[in-house]
């Protein structure tokens, strides 16, 4: 009697914890609001499981330091730093448990479940954010060295491939807006290959509206970075000149260009020293603007810097392009300035924004691996599985209660048992149910029962033996323990190393299977094994089992 | 009360042979084939990009292929997945390398390719991109080399445990039978062309779990009745055994099946490949516990007896006693030793 009671307040614990794990609970979350835009706390009421991206939808994104535009040595620590830039970012770009982790030693993973947006979520997490300020070549050096350039390249034997005429005229002219219709014949090859050959380079650049910016035609851009990365060309370009591009394409009539900028090799300041960034419209002309305020030292420097060059234009750069026309510095600016978008959505204002806020990553991110599951996809997949799973158990019930009884509805209620207490482990543990996972559950209910079928078969046999029934349970029991406790050490070893091989949504697979076999033991053979005590205690004249 | 298979007393392990025609006839062209064409591994594996497309009014294949054609984007598989308004688009790296000459950028514009070539057949809004994956080069050759690792690792696992739990002839035995499933689910991929995703591989995994598990029910059984049975030859015992569990065999599997077939036909699309692989797996795990381990392990007794050298007498009484006495004239012959090995070839 003790014995029984015992294990009932003991399964009677259990299965309140169970239920309590599995309670629907308020939980917070950071959502951006709908109407301000900002970040806010709301909560949410929901069945504490964690869902895989499969099911509820998301953004998984592998990244790796990008090794292509440049070595870096010590990628270990790069991703570390890089780690908390992104999770910063991600913090304030606001998605339910984002998952920001090391994976291995250089390769950083970000999960953002429910996410709606995936481009936006990447360029957020990808994006460099490296912000500097420079002043343009004041000084038109780099025009002036373009005559230069081309006779080396021409040396060099690089072939030009518009005709010079047009660029003659306007090299030195001080508008831009000429170029229209100015190259008409740009698509013919070239008729005369020697003069195409001596204006190679400064064919293709068109001097814009201040000094050091130069409109390459769209189609052209390509040719151009080319014919710059030129070891001749490259030799030739001013000492303390950087060449960069825009980030933009500008339309001058009918026709799209490109700016280049030549620009101090030098930023007079970069992103380290903001504090603050907030995007904003201007109520002027109608811009997305981004204001931002300095560190007390970045604004000295800034200070001293802008006042030394007022009345030169200074280029805004961000991760190696210039963002819009580099603006005129009217006066000293001192502790904020702001980075006009022009008619860009709000949206890309904040964006940018934030990630100035959060910083620089230390290096550029590759994605070498992306996955996104729109969120009408998961809700199918957890439709689908409930429908097999449920399908799947009626058939189990059926073939359990129809072989074996009334033994087989002890098995079946210690199968609801294992439902609940697997369901509960999954949240208790803080585990994602995946879909391989909610597969591997249905799965596991038809095996968890084989437990229950090894008892019940080796009851019947000590039964056909001649033993007594309570004997017979009992033997029954007592000897089917070693092939239950082989076989499922033997299955829970194969998921525990899928668990430690495999990656997310098998990961998820291995710990439902892993959870399920514990789960079952539980179930199947100390849950049942009470039923019996009491079922043998309540009717103490039996003789024969229903089985 | 129903009993199935109660009091069984069937001659299994003299259908080995037959058994090992079936299993040549399910493996060899399974593996010829393979060699020939190879498995469809997913991008996961061969690194590139998936876009799922679900579009609001009905496409044919054919219109999407030349929408996609028209941007360049040759040669990408395009696959109707369950509705006949979802489809699923493949590029793999290798056709991307080509289309767009580069590395590993290829892979992003291959999704901003397949929404062109949708916005201009169909119209924006006119269809979502309910699921977009883009793996790298590098990430597809870890996880092939992961998955093999995984497989090989649950082998010296099981073999480590069945040694413990049993002895290094049952470990061996359990082990091979295995790797006789795992050849014959190749073979059924194969044959069924299912894409070989990661969740397949976790199929696979999971089969060689459940084969495992109703191979050491039997041969925990067969250990038992070794202790019981101290003059019974192998032969017997192992049939025996089988008959034994022979119930429990049907049960489960019933149960496990159900579940599985409840999974491919209900589980949705993505599911399908891992239930179908599962369904299999459940056969040829039953089929091997009974036909290949079980002999395997008659065959290595015989070879390697183990200390009673039971295994050297495995084939001196083919008959199976009806009740589990033990036969009284067996005995004493039999523990003369290794020298009377029968020449019976397994």
């Amino acid at each position: 009697m003790s014995t029984i009671r015992s294990r009932l307040i003991l399964i009677a614990i259990l299965t309140v914890v169970a239920i309590l794990a599995l309670l629907p609970r308020n939980e917070t979350q950071r959502v951006p609001d709908a109407v301000t835009g900002r970040m806010k706390d709301t909560t949410v009421r929901r069945v504490p499981i964690h869902l895989g991206l499969d099911l509820q939808g998301g953004v998984h994104l592998a990244l790796e330091v990008d090794q292509t535009k440049g070595p870096v040595p010590d990628c270990a620590d790069a991703i570390q730093r890089a780690e908390r830039v992104v999770r910063a970012r991600i913090d304030e770009f606001g998605t339910t448990e984002p998952v920001v982790q090391i994976v291995g030693r250089c390769r950083l993973v970000v999960e953002l479940a429910g996410e709606k947006d995936p481009a936006r979520a990447t360029s957020i997490v990808q994006r460099t954010a490296f912000l500097e300020f420079r002043i343009t070549d004041m000084k038109n050096l780099f025009r002036d060295a373009l005559p230069g350039i081309d006779r080396a390249l021409a040396l060099a034997g690089v072939r030009g491939t518009a005709p010079v005429s047009s660029v003659a005229q306007l090299l030195g002219g001080d508008t831009a807006k000429t170029p229209k219709g100015a190259k008409p014949k740009g698509k013919t090859p070239a008729p005369a290959v020697d003069t195409a050959n001596a204006n190679a380079l400064s064919s293709l650049l068109f001097q814009g509206q201040l000094p050091g910016e130069f409109l390459v035609p769209d189609e052209q851009v390509a040719r151009a970075d080319s014919l710059l990365a030129h070891p001749e060309a490259k030799a030739l370009i001013p000492r303390g000149l950087d060449l960069k591009w825009g980030t933009d394409v500008q339309s001058r009539g009918a026709r799209l260009y490109r700016a280049l900028y030549a620009v101090e090799d030098k930023p007079i300041i970069t992103g380290e020293e903001l504090t603050k960034a907030t995007a904003r419209r201007d109520q002027l002309n109608n811009h997305s603007v981004v204001v931002f305020d300095l560190t007390r030292r970045g604004s000295r420097k800034f200070c001293d810097a802008t006042g030394q060059h007022v009345r030169d234009y200074m280029a805004i750069m961000l991760d190696g392009k210039v963002v819009g026309q580099p603006p005129i510095i009217n006066d000293q600016i001192c502790g904020t300035g702001q980075i006009d978008l022009q008619s860009k959505p709000l949206t890309e204002a904040q964006d940018l924004a934030l990630v100035l806020r959060a910083g620089a990553l230390p290096a550029p991110l590759a994605i070498v691996d992306e996955k996104t599951i729109g969120p009408s996809l998961g809700a199918d997949s957890i439709h689908d599985g409930i429908k097999a799973g449920i399908a799947g158990v009626v058939l189990v019930v059926l073939i359990m209660v129809g072989y074996y009884r009334l033994s087989g509805v002890l098995a079946v209620s210690a199968l609801t048992l294992y439902v609940l207490f697997t369901l509960a482990g999954l949240s208790g543990f803080g585990f994602t149910l995946t879909l391989p996972g909610m597969a591997g559950f249905v799965l596991s209910i038809g095996m968890a029962v084989d437990s229950n079928v090894l008892i019940f078969e080796r009851i019947r046999e000590e039964l056909q033996h001649g033993k007594t029934l309570r004997t017979s349970v009992d033997e029954g029991f007592r000897h089917a323990m070693s092939a239950i406790i082989d076989s499922n050490a033997a299955t829970a070893l194969t998921a525990f190393i899928l668990y430690e091989v495999g990656t997310g949504p098998v990961q998820g697979f291995a710990i439902t299977l892993i959870i399920g076999i514990g789960a079952s033991f539980l179930t199947a053979v100390f849950v049942v094994r009470t039923f019996y005590m009491i079922w043998l205690q309540r009717r103490p004249d039996m003789v024969t089992l229903s089985i | 009360m129903i009993r199935l298979f109660a009091n069984a007393n069937y001659d299994f392990i003299a259908f080995r042979r037959y058994a090992y025609v079936l299993s040549a006839i399910l493996i060899i062209p399974g593996l010829i084939l393979l060699a020939m064409r190879g498995l469809n591994y997913s991008i996961e594996f061969t690194g590139g990009t998936v876009v799922q497309v679900r579009t609001v009014q009905t496409v044919s294949t054919e219109d999407l292929r030349t929408a996609l054609d028209a941007t360049g984007l040759k040669g990408a598989e395009i696959q109707n997945f369950g509705a006949p308004n979802e489809f699923v688009i493949r590029a793999r790296l290798a056709g991307i390398r080509q289309a767009t000459d580069s590395q590993e950028g290829g892979t992003q514009e291959v999704a901003r390719a397949v929404s062109q070539a949708l916005t201009a057949k169909l119209g924006a809004g006119q269809f979502t991109i309910v699921r977009f994956e883009a793996v790298g080069p590098k990430v597809g050759r870890e996880l092939q080399g992961k998955a093999g690792l995984a497989i090989l690792l649950s082998f010296i696992v099981t073999l480590l445990y069945l040694a413990y739990r049993f002895e290094w002839r049952f470990g061996t035995a359990a082990v091979l039978a295995t790797v006789h499933d795992i050849l014959t689910t190749v073979a059924f991929i194969r044959y069924l062309n299912l894409e070989v995703s990661l969740v397949v591989v976790g199929a696979v995994l999971t089969m060689v779990g459940y084969s495992l598990n109703d191979t050491i029910i039997i041969f925990d059984r067969v250990r038992e009745n070794l202790r019981k049975f101290r003059r019974q030859n192998l032969y017997a015992i192992l049939n025996l055994s089988i008959n034994e569990t022979l119930p429990r065999s049907i049960l489960t599997h019933g149960t496990t099946m159900s579940t599985t077939l409840a999974l491919v036909l209900l589980g949705g699309e993505v599911i399908r490949p891992f239930a179908l692989v599962m369904t299999f797996a459940i056969f040829t795990g039953t089929f091997s516990s009974i036909y290949i381990a079980a002999p395997i392990l008659m065959y290595i007794e015989k070879r390697w007896p183990g200390q009673d050298e039971r295994g050297a007498r495995a084939f001196t009484g083919r008959a199976v006693p009806d009740v589990p006495t033990p036969a009284p004239t067996g005995g004493g012959a039999g523990l003369g030793g290794s020298g009377g090995r029968a020449k019976a070839a397994v």
